[in-house]
C-alpha cells in the first residue's frame, strides 16, 4: 500500500533550486517583492469589500506615518516587540524554541510593578533602574524554568514556556483581584496608579515616546554586536546553522539554551516592565495585547537579525496603526486588520525563500524522486 | 449525586472535550510528519464559521461539518504551501495563520451572529439509547462525538500498525534518511498538514453546531492552544491524547461544576482553592507530564518525531 | 526602504487620488465629529453591539448635526491611549469610551486635548473635561429577580457571573432580594466563569448549574450560550445587554437592555449647544436608560408582577437595597430603616443572603 506513495513529483508547481549562498539581491529585494504582493492581493480583497483599494492601502500604509502623531505612536508600538523580538531572535538561532515570551513579560511587568507599588516615594533615580533590573530578572525566573526543565529532564521548551504564559496571566489576575488589589479602586481588578517617580521619562515633548523606546533600540544594536563580534554570537548561529559541528567543536548545548532563555526571558521581562510603567501606568489582566507571540512574527520578519527586527517590529507595529486608521477613515472592521496582517506576513515569510534558493520552472518528470 | 447529575456530567465532559480532541488528533497526525502547525486556533475558528453559515442556509448541519472540514484545509494549503514549498518558518507562519483565520472568520462571520441553528442531530438507538446511564452515554451523541473516537484509535491504528503510517514517521523522524529511501517527503507532509486542517475545521464546526449552537468572534477562545498543548501531554500517542483531552475537558467542567455545587468536600472538609489555581492546574499538570516523559530520553525519542519544525528541501 | 516604494507608488500617480480625499476629510469638523471607542466587535450581541444601536440612534436624531466614527476591539491596556488620542486628533470633540478599563487613559488624553469632551461607561474618575456614565443594571436584575421567583418550581436560580466586580455582586444581590420577595426561601447558585465572553464555558455552567437544580438561569456574560443552553433543557432565563430572543426563543424570559441611546443623543446636544459639563449619570429605568425586553414563555400575572416591579422601581416606590438585609452569614448587613447610598452600592463586595458560593479573591 506504499508503494502509490512514492510517486514522484507532484505538489510542487515550480521547483526550488539551492543557491548555494545567500542571494545579496534577494535578501533586499524579497521585502519589495512581499509587499509588492501584498499590495496587490489586499487591493483585491478591499475591491471585494466594497472598499476603494488604492485609499484602502494608503491608509493602511501610509497615513500612520503621514500624521504628527503617528511616528512617535509606531514606536512606542513597536518597542516591546523589538525588544522581546531582538531576545527571542538570539534563541531561535541556536534553535531554542521559547514560545512563552508573553509569560515572561508578565513576570516582568508583575516583578517591577511590584516595586513601583511597595516603594512609591522613592527617588525616581534610584525606583527606575531597580525596576528595569527585577523585570529583567522577572522574565529570567519565568524562562528559567523551560531552561531547567530542557537542560535537566530534557522537556520541550515550546510547550512548558507556552503553558507557563497561562501560568503567569493566572498569577497576575490572582494579584490585581486580590493581594495588589488597589483598595480606592471600587473593587475593580487593578493596582492603584504608579507614582511618577516609577514612570519612566518622556523622551520627546507632547508624544508618548518613553525611556523605553531608546532602550529598545539600544538593545537590538547592543544584540547585534553580540551577534557578530562575540564568541557566544559566534556560537549561537553556528548551533543554529550545523548543531553537529558546534557539537564536536565543543559547545556546551546546555549552556546555549540557558543563554537563549535568559536572553529572551530577561529582554521579555524589560519590556514588560517597561509597557507597564511606561504607558500603562498600572498592573490589570490587561497589560498586554499578545506582544510576546506578535515578538515570534517580529523575529522572522526580521531573519532573526536584532537589526532586521527593529525593521520588523516597525512593519507589524504599522500595521495594528494602519488597522485604526482603516476603521476611522474608511468605516472598515477590525476583522480586516488580520486579514490584512495575515497576508502581509504570508509574503514576507514566504518570500525569503528567494534569498538562499532560485524558482525554476518544473523539469520534466523522469522516474525517481 | 444522583444518577442523572452523574450522566449530565459525563456528558458535559464529553461535549467540552470533543473539539480538543478533534483539533488534537489532527495536529498530531501533521507533528508526526515534521510539520508544527501553530495556526489549530486559525483553522478551528474559520471551519467553525464555515460550517454554522453552512448549516444556516442549507438547514443542514452534516453537510456544514462537511464544509468545514474544506475550509480547515483550505486554510492547511496556504500554511502547506508557505512552509512546505516556500520553505518558511513553521513557528512564525502559525502564528500567522491564526491571525489571519480570526479576521476571516469574524469578517464572514459578522452578519451571522445572533442567528442560531438546529444543534446537530444527536444518535438515537430505540432501546438501546433508552438504558440507564449508558444509553445516553454510549448511544446517544452526536456523529461528530463518534468522529472523534474513531479518528484517535484510527490514528492509533495507522501510525502503530499500517506501513502508510510507517512511512509518516519515518518522515517525521528522519526527512533526509527518509528521501534517501525514495519517499516523496514534502508530498507526505502536505497530507498531513492538510489531514490536520480537516481535523481542525471539524473541531470549529463541533463549537458551532453542538458545543454552542451560534457563531460569535473569536468563539473557540484559546482551545486551539490547548489543543497544541495536548498532543505533547500525549508525547505524540494517540490514546494518550483520548485520555489527555478528556482529563482537559474534566479539569475545565469539572472547576465550574464545583462552583455551581457549592464548595468541594474532602472527607467532610471544606476545600477552598482559588479559582485561578484550578484553571491553572491543566497547565502545571501539562508540564509535570511533560517532564516525567521526557525523562526517560529513548521513551521521547521513540513517540516525539525528530524533524518537528523543521524544513526539508531535497537537494537535486 | 517601505517608506521609498511607496513614495515611488505615489508619484507613479498609483495612489495620488487617494490622499487628498482622506486628508479632506479629516479636516472638514462641521457637523459635530463624536468617536467611539468599543473594547468588543460590534457584532458582539451584547455590550458592545447595544453602544453601536445607540451610536446610530445619535446619527439618526441629528442627522447632518453630527458625524459619527468608532473602532472596535480596542483592547485595554497600551493600545487604548493611542486609539483614543488619535480619535481626538483626527477633529472628534465628543469621544466615548466604553469599557472600564479605557478609565486612566481616557484621563491622560482628556489633558492633552482640553477642548474635546469625554464620556467614559462604568468609571469613577472624572475631569473638567471627562464625565462618567453608567446604568444601574440591578434595576433590571430585581426585576428579573420577581419573575424568577414566580417562575421557579426549585426555588433555585443559577447565576453566571463574569470577573469579580461590585457591578456583577450588586446583580446577583439585587436579584436574590428581588426573588425573595416572591419566594423568600429562593437560594441562587453562582458560577464564575473568570471572562466576560467565552460562550463554551457560560454554556458549560449553565449545564452545571441546572444539574445543581437550577430553573431559571441568569448571567452577567456577554455570550447567548447560556439561554441556548436553557433552550435545550428546557429551562428558562434572561438576555443579557441586548435582546437575544432571537437565539432562543423559547428561553428567553426577557433581558435587561443596555440603552444608551437617551443619553448619547442628550450629550451630543449638550456639545453642540455649548451646554456640556462634566457629571456623573447613573441613570435606570426612570431615566431610559435601562428597558426590559418582552416578556415572553411567561403568564400574564407572572409578566404582571415584572411590569409591577419595574414602574415601583421607575418611581421610587420600590428601592432595592432597603434594609433590612442580612449577608451570607446571617449578619445584619444594611438595618431595617435605612437604604445604601449610590457610594455603597458602587463598592459593594459582600453577598446577600440565600446566595451559595463566593466571591472569588
Amino acid at each position: 500500500m506504499g508503494r502509490r506513495l512514492h510517486r514522484p513529483g507532484g505538489v510542487m508547481l515550480l521547483r526550488l533550486e539551492p543557491r548555494g549562498q545567500r542571494s545579496r539581491l534577494w535578501s533586499y529585494a524579497s521585502p519589495l517583492l512581499a509587499l509588492a504582493l501584498t499590495v496587490v492581493t489586499s487591493a483585491v480583497i478591499f475591491t471585494v469589500l466594497g472598499k476603494d483599494p488604492l485609499e484602502s492601502l494608503y491608509v493602511f500604509l501610509v497615513s500612520p506615518l503621514a500624521s504628527a502623531t503617528g511616528l512617535p505612536e509606531l514606536f512606542v508600538k513597536a518597542a516591546p516587540l523589538i525588544l522581546i523580538g531582538v531576545g527571542l531572535s538570539l534563541g531561535f538561532r541556536a534553535n531554542v524554541w521559547n514560545i512563552g515570551a508573553e509569560g515572561q513579560y508578565t513576570l516582568g511587568a508583575i516583578f517591577a510593578g511590584g516595586l513601583a507599588l511597595r516603594f512609591p516615594e522613592a527617588p525616581s533615580v534610584l525606583l527606575l533602574p531597580a525596576m528595569m533590573l527585577l523585570g529583567v530578572i522577572g522574565g529570567m525566573v519565568w524562562a528559567a524554568v523551560p531552561a531547567y526543565l530542557r537542560t535537566r529532564w530534557n522537556a520541550n521548551e515550546i510547550l512548558t514556556s507556552l503553558m507557563l504564559t497561562y501560568v503567569a496571566q493566572l498569577l497576575l489576575i490572582y494579584l490585581v483581584t486580590g493581594p495588589w488589589r488597589d483598595p480606592e479602586g471600587y473593587g475593580f481588578p487593578q493596582t492603584a496608579l504608579f507614582s511618577a517617580s516609577a514612570t519612566p521619562p518622556i523622551l520627546v515633548a507632547g508624544t508618548r515616546v518613553h525611556l523605553g523606546v531608546l532602550v529598545a533600540f539600544l538593545v537590538a544594536i547592543v544584540g547585534w554586536i553580540v551577534l557578530t563580534r562575540s564568541v557566544i554570537g559566534f556560537q549561537l548561529r553556528v548551533l543554529g546553522q550545523a548543531p553537529r559541528a558546534a557539537r564536536f567543536a565543543g559547545f556546551s548545548q546546555d549552556k546555549l539554551i540557558w543563554l537563549s532563555l535568559m536572553a529572551g526571558g530577561g529582554l521579555a521581562g524589560l519590556a514588560g516592565m517597561f509597557e507597564v510603567s511606561g504607558t500603562v501606568n498600572q498592573l490589570t489582566p490587561q497589560i498586554s495585547p499578545g506582544y510576546g507571540f506578535t515578538a515570534i512574527i517580529v523575529a522572522f520578519l526580521g531573519r532573526l537579525h536584532p537589526i532586521g527586527v527593529i525593521f520588523g517590529g516597525l512593519i507589524l507595529a504599522l500595521s495594528y496603526l494602519g488597522g485604526e486608521a482603516a476603521q476611522i477613515d474608511l468605516g472598515m472592521p477590525n476583522a480586516v486588520t488580520g486579514i490584512f496582517q495575515g497576508v502581509l506576513l504570508f509574503f514576507l515569510l514566504a518570500c525569503d525563500v528567494l534569498i538562499l534558493y532560485r524558482l525554476r520552472a518544473p523539469k520534466p518528470v523522469a522516474g525517481g524522486a | 449525586m444522583d444518577q442523572a447529575i452523574i450522566v449530565s456530567f459525563i456528558l458535559s465532559v464529553m461535549t467540552a472535550s470533543t473539539p480538543l480532541l478533534l483539533a488534537a488528533t489532527g495536529e498530531l497526525m501533521t507533528e508526526k510528519s515534521g510539520v508544527l502547525n501553530l495556526g489549530v486556533e486559525g483553522m478551528m475558528l474559520v471551519g467553525a464559521i464555515v460550517g454554522f453559515a453552512t448549516a444556516v442556509h442549507t438547514g443542514s448541519a452534516l453537510l456544514g461539518a462537511l464544509l468545514a472540514v474544506l475550509a480547515g484545509m483550505a486554510m492547511a494549503l496556504i500554511f502547506a504551501v508557505l512552509t512546505l514549498t516556500f520553505l518558511a518558518n513553521q513557528v512564525a507562519t502559525g502564528l500567522a495563520l491564526t491571525i489571519f483565520g480570526t479576521g476571516l472568520s469574524a469578517l464572514v462571520g459578522s452578519s451571522y451572529v445572533g442567528t442560531a441553528v438546529e444543534a446537530m442531530p444527536k444518535l438515537r438507538v430505540p432501546g438501546l439509547s433508552d438504558i440507564p446511564i449508558i444509553g445516553p452515554i454510549v448511544f446517544g451523541q452526536d456523529a461528530l462525538v463518534y468522529i472523534s473516537l474513531v479518528a484517535v484509535f484510527g490514528a492509533a491504528w495507522f501510525l502503530r500498525r499500517s506501513h502508510r503510517g510507517l512511512v509518516l514517521r519515518a518522515v517525521g523522524d528522519s526527512h533526509d534518511a527518509a528521501h534517501a529511501i525514495g519517499y516523496p517527503v514534502i508530498l507526505i507532509r502536505y497530507l498531513a498538514t492538510l489531514f490536520g486542517g480537516a481535523m481542525c475545521g471539524l473541531a470549529g464546526a463541533y463549537m458551532s453546531l453542538a458545543y454552542s449552537t451560534s457563531w460569535a468572534e473569536n468563539m473557540t477562545a484559546g482551545r486551539g492552544w490547548i489543543a497544541l498543548a495536548l498532543v505533547v501531554f500525549a508525547t505524540w500517542r494517540p490514546i494518550w491524547l483520548l485520555v489527555g483531552a478528556y482529563l482537559f475537558g474534566s479539569i475545565m467542567y469539572g472547576s465550574l461544576a464545583i462552583q455551581a455545587a457549592g464548595a468541594l468536600y474532602f472527607f467532610g472538609q471544606k476545600i477552598v482553592v482559588p479559582s485561578q489555581l484550578v484553571s491553572a492546574l491543566p497547565y502545571l499538570a501539562t508540564i509535570l507530564v511533560l517532564v516525567a516523559i521526557s525523562r526517560d530520553r529513548a521513551k521521547i525519542r521513540l513517540n516525539a518525531p525528530a524533524c518537528l519544525g523543521r524544513p526539508f528541501h531535497a537537494a537535486g | 526602504m517601505k517608506r521609498r516604494t511607496f513614495n515611488k507608488l505615489l508619484s507613479a500617480g498609483l495612489l495620488a487620488g487617494a490622499a487628498p480625499s482622506i486628508i479632506g476629510r479629516a479636516v472638514a469638523a462641521d457637523p459635530l465629529g463624536i468617536g467611539y471607542v468599543y473594547v468588543g466587535p460590534v457584532e458582539d450581541f451584547g455590550w458592545t453591539h447595544a453602544h453601536d444601536v445607540a451610536r446610530k440612534a445619535v446619527e439618526a436624531e441629528l442627522g447632518d448635526q453630527v458625524k459619527t466614527t468608532f473602532v472596535e476591539s480596542v483592547k485595554e491596556g497600551p493600545d487604548a491611549e493611542r486609539v483614543i488620542a488619535e480619535l481626538a486628533s483626527k477633529g472628534n470633540k465628543l469621544i466615548y469610551t466604553t469599557s472600564f478599563g479605557y478609565m486612566n487613559p481616557t484621563l491622560k488624553v482628556a489633558k492633552r486635548f482640553p477642548d474635546v469632551k469625554f464620556e467614559h461607561a462604568t468609571g469613577y474618575k472624572r475631569d473638567a473635561n471627562v464625565s462618567t456614565y453608567n446604568i444601574r443594571f440591578y434595576e433590571g436584575r430585581y426585576v428579573q429577580g420577581v419573575i424568577a421567583g414566580h417562575l421557579s418550581k426549585s426555588g433555585i436560580v443559577g447565576y453566571i457571573g463574569s470577573v469579580p466586580i461590585p457591578e456583577v455582586v450588586m446583580g446577583m444581590n439585587a436579584f436574590i432580594l428581588g426573588m425573595r420577595t416572591v419566594n423568600p426561601k429562593a437560594r441562587m447558585k453562582i458560577v464564575w466563569v473568570n471572562a466576560w465572553y467565552d460562550p463554551g464555558k457560560e454554556g458549560d455552567s449553565a449545564k452545571a448549574l441546572i444539574d445543581q437544580g437550577a430553573d431559571v438561569i441568569a448571567q452577567h456574560t456577554d455570550s447567548g450560550a447560556p439561554l441556548q443552553v436553557c433552550q435545550q433543557r428546557n429551562v428558562v432565563g434572561f438576555g443579557q445587554a441586548s435582546d437575544m430572543i432571537t437565539l432562543a426563543p423559547k428561553a428567553q424570559l426577557t433581558a435587561s437592555v443596555d440603552h444608551w441611546a437617551p443619553y448619547y443623543i442628550q450629550r451630543a446636544k449638550d456639545v453642540i449647544a455649548g451646554t456640556w459639563q462634566s457629571m456623573d449619570t447613573w441613570g435606570g429605568f426612570k431615566s431610559g436608560m435601562l428597558v426590559m425586553a418582552p416578556y415572553a414563555n411567561m403568564p400574564d400575572d407572572v409578566a404582571k408582577a415584572g411590569k409591577a416591579a419595574e414602574a415601583g422601581i421607575s418611581d421610587g416606590k420600590i428601592v432595592i437595597f432597603q434594609g433590612p438585609i442580612k449577608d451570607q452569614s446571617g449578619a445584619d448587613k444594611v438595618p431595617a430603616g435605612t437604604a445604601l447610598d449610590d457610594g455603597a452600592i458602587a463598592g459593594m463586595n459582600w453577598l446577600a443572603e440565600g446566595i451559595e458560593g463566593q466571591i472569588p479573591s
